[in-house]
Parts: C-alpha cells; structure tokens; sequence
C-alpha cells in the first residue's frame, strides 16, 4: 500500500527554533537514521519526502463553480497550520510504517493510505 | 462450530487476505451447512467441508471482483492477483505463530477504537453471532453490524496486518488485547445502563477470549493476570443478584460462588510470570486480582482482612491511579476504620456521568448518623442512576432511613 505520511505537528517534540544546535543535530540525524531504516526494509520504499517552508508563505487556492480563481494567503489553520513535512512511501501494511515512523523524533504524525488508481 | 469459527476465519484470511470477504463466506457456508447436513448428514470432517465452502464462494467474490474491475478499464490480471498474494504471505515478523493469534492481534489492533475492537473480537474470533452483541453491548443490531462492517473496512483501508509483530513489539501489542478482552468483561460485569444488573453472559465471552489467546501464549503475564481477575469477578455471578435485586457482597450467599472458579484464579496468581518484573496493566490486573481475592476465600463477610484490602488499593493508586480505584479504597477504609474515615478519603472525589461515588457517600453518611446527609446523597445518586436494578436499591434503601 502507498501511505502519505503527514508530520502534522511537533508533538512531544521540542519546537524547532527553541533547540539548541546540538538538539537540532540529533533531530537531523533522526531524519538520516529513518531514510536508512526504510532503504533496508524489504517491501518498503520511500518515494518521496520534503520538509515544508514557513507556512505564512503557503497559498491557497480556491475555484467557484463560475471558473474563477481565488487566491488567499497561508493554509488552512486547522488542517496544516505548524506542518513540517512529508513522507510518500510504499509499506506492506499499517504496523510498518508506525515501526519505522518511530525512529522519528516524537512528532504528532498522520498516515494516510492513498488510493491506487491504474489506468 | 463456535470453537472452529476463530481458526476457520484465520485460515480463509491466511489465504486470502480480504477480512471482509472471509467472514461473509463462512457465514453462507455455515448457512449451507445448516440446509444441507440434516439432509445428507453431517460430513466426516466438518470444518474442512465448511473450509471448502467457504474458500469457493471467496473465490467467487474475487472472481466478480475482477470482471467489475475489468469493465472499469482498471488492470487487474490474476496474475497480479497473485503476486500481491505471494507478497502479503511472506511473514516479516520473526515469530511463527498460529494464525488465530494473528486474528486476535487484527482484531484488538490500537487504531481501531475499542469499542469496536471488542465487538470485532467476540465476533471474528469467538463467532458470536452480531444480533448477540448488539444485545450485550445495548445497541441496536443494525447500528452493532454496521460499527463491524466499518471495523472490517477500516482494516482493509488503513492497512492493519493479519500479522504478528516482532518479540519488541508484541507484549504491547498482547497488552492492547488484554484491554480490549477487559472492556468486553466490564461490559457484561457491570453494565451502566438498562434493566440487567449483570449480563454474564457477555463476560463468560470475555472469558473465552482469554482462554484463546492463552492457548497460543500460555505464559503472557498480562493474560493470566487477567483471567484470573476475571474468573474471581465472574465467581460472584450467581450470587449477585436475586430476584432480579442487587445483593451487596456482605449478603451474598457464599455458597452459590463458583469456588472452581476461584481456586483456578488462585492457581494462576501464582504463576512464576508474574513473580518477575510486569507492566504497569499487568501489576494492576494482578492487584485487582488479589483484593478479589481477599473476598473470594474468606469464609464469611466478617472475615474480611479489610486492612490488607486497603494495603492493595493504595498500592493500585500508585501504578494505576483512577477515581474508581479511589472509590473502592475508601469502600475498604470505613469499612476498616470506621465510617468517618471512608468520608474522609472520599472527600473531593467526584465520577462524571456515575452515580457511585454519592450512592457510597450516601450509605456511608447513613452509617454515621446523619440521616438527612444520607437522605440527599441517595437523591443525587438516584437521579444520575442509569441502571434500573441498581436505581430500586437505592431507592429503597433511601426509603428506608430512619
């Protein structure tokens, strides 16, 4: 199964400007620890991951039934406000994406399947 | 057929993976069964004639399936099929086990909401028919089927494994199925609402899943301990209730006890696995099991070592600390101190949504003389008293101050 993994909030985390240089260097390292956890584990592979900027620099789009274009400034609040970053990857199934999201720092976490569309 | 169901379901789904599919299939080969036995008479090997059954109408499930898929223009080659087959069926977990306890670890999976990991419990792996649930869950069985149906859709959308996790993550996991066996207890054992007093026979299910599960993992702490807490709970059934009335423990007659019951409790506190280091649900399973304990072998009420009873609920607040652990404890202080003592280690305990902490408050304030106290405290317990067999013993017990 696809999943897109959400790092929705900084959890039990300390928040990112708050850590020293050292904290951030192990939250970091966590980061490499979980790419490499992934690249070993048979049927898992990661296919795409990003951390996300600033949210204030996020846009919204919205479109009216009549066609036309409205943009606003930042994200939904309550869907990404505080959003980190992304993961896409393919996993066998639910327990090991959880087994590998722990190598994470302890981040508040959304796993959502995705639906397998072919055509 | 009851004792074959959970190990039928866990080989369809050891084969085909499709929860959803697994479980209608039996069902119709059982139905099948039913029409067709008490004709032809009843096979040599039962449940591989409903295993052969069943396999072919999920077969012919996926096979309508993948025309429907077809017609949708989507690819869907058995070849596929297969493959995806293949791959599901290699185990990554380092444990081989028997198909039942991956079963039960699907079932009582910790994203899925309790409530619903129960009732998928007693009616994947025990059979219990869904009309039944709903019965001794108090939900209608339209609405009991349909949190099953969304339980089973969940599993298939979320991607929760018919699998063992590795030795790390297991005892967790056994945990989980602990808890969720519990809650199908508690359920029966004291229900919140409605005309029964208690439903044992949702709590002897629990009781069956425990068994389960203690079949393939004899030595699990958190099971044992469980099980044995629920044995000593269950030993009192008959002896709860008479005349459809509440009877305190003090006046039960302790001679309609299950004393097997009990005995076999005893037995397993003693296991060495729990002599070692627990978890904090293991240590508590095994305190509430010891202050049962404490009841079920004295010979009489006045026997009661209500001072040894107190030792263990302070021991309970501290690893798992619940303002029912607190009500109970102060149950056991007046009892062993005295009533002004048990109002003490009341005070500022309050229950949301439950109406025992004034019942106890009530019949301690009673015990002390103060009959109007009493009088109120009954007032507030009636009013927020949902269980109508409890809900006349208090009434009648307010009717009868002085």
């Amino acid at each position: 199964m696809k999943y897109l993994v959400l790092l929705i909030g900084d959890g039990a985390e300390k928040p990112w400007p708050e850590q020293t240089e050292s904290e951030q260097a192990a939250a970091m390292a966590k980061f490499g620890e979980f790419d490499r956890a992934c690249r070993d584990r048979d049927g898992v592979e990661l296919l795409a991951g990003e951390a996300l900027g600033d949210s204030a620099h996020a846009t919204v789009m919205r479109t009216s039934t009549d066609g036309r274009v409205a943009l606003t400034d930042g994200p939904y609040a309550e869907v990404i406000e505080g959003m980190g970053g992304f993961y896409l990857l393919e996993a066998p199934d639910l327990d090991v994406v959880v087994e590998l999201l722990r190598v994470l720092p302890p981040y508040d976490i959304q796993i959502h399947p995705t639906v397998e569309v072919t055509s | 057929m009851r004792e074959e169901w959970g190990r039928l379901v866990a080989l369809l789904l050891s084969q085909f993976r499709r929860i959803d599919l697994a479980e209608d299939a039996l069902g119709d080969a059982v139905e099948a069964a039913s029409r067709t036995w008490p004709v032809d008479g009843v096979p040599d090997n039962p449940a591989g004639w409903l295993m052969t059954a069943a396999k072919r109408r999920v077969v012919d499930r996926l096979r309508t399936e993948a025309v429907a898929a077809r017609k949708q223009q989507l690819l869907l080659t058995d070849a596929e099929r297969h493959q995806e087959g293949a791959r599901t069926m290699a185990d990554s977990g380092s444990l081989v086990e028997d198909d039942v306890l991956r079963l039960v670890l699907m079932c009582a999976h910790p994203a899925l909401a309790p409530e619903s990991a129960s009732a998928l419990s007693l009616r994947l792996v025990l059979g219990v028919p869904t009309s039944d649930i709903a019965r001794l869950f108090l939900v209608p069985a339209p609405t009991m089927a349909a949190r099953i149906t969304r339980a089973k859709k969940r599993i298939v959308g979320a991607g929760i494994p018919f699998a063992v996790p590795d030795a790390s993550a297991l005892p967790g996991r056994l945990d989980t199925v602990a808890q969720t066996t519990y809650l199908a207890f508690t359920a029966g054992y004291a229900p919140g609402t409605g005309p029964d007093l208690l439903r044992a026979e949702l709590s002897g299910e629990a009781i069956r899943l425990a068994r389960v599960v203690l079949g393939l993992r004899p030595d699990e702490p958190s099971l044992l301990a469980l099980l044995a807490l629920m044995l000593l709970q269950h030993s009192r059934r008959d002896a709860r209730v008479s005349d459809g009335r509440l009877v305190l423990l003090a006046e039960q007659d302790r001679t309609r006890w299950h004393h097997d019951e009990v005995a076999e409790a005893t037995r397993l506190l003693a296991a060495p696995c729990l002599g070692g280091p627990v978890t904090p649900l293991t240590a508590s399973y095994v305190l509430q099991a010891r202050i049962a304990a404490e009841h079920a072998t004295v010979a009489s009420a006045a026997e009661t070592r209500w001072d040894r009873i107190v030792g263990l609920y302070d021991l309970l607040l501290q690893i798992a600390p619940s303002p029912s652990a607190r009500l109970a404890r102060a149950v056991a202080v007046a009892e062993d101190r005295g009533a002004a003592a048990g109002l003490d280690a009341l005070e500022g305990l309050e229950i949301p949504d439950s109406h025992r902490p004034a019942a106890v408050r009530a019949e301690l304030l009673s015990r002390a003389g103060e009959t109007d106290a009493a009088r109120a405290a009954y007032d507030q317990a009636i009013a927020a008293c949902r269980n109508d067999v409890e809900r006349a013993f208090l009434t009648s017990q307010r009717d009868g101050l002085g």
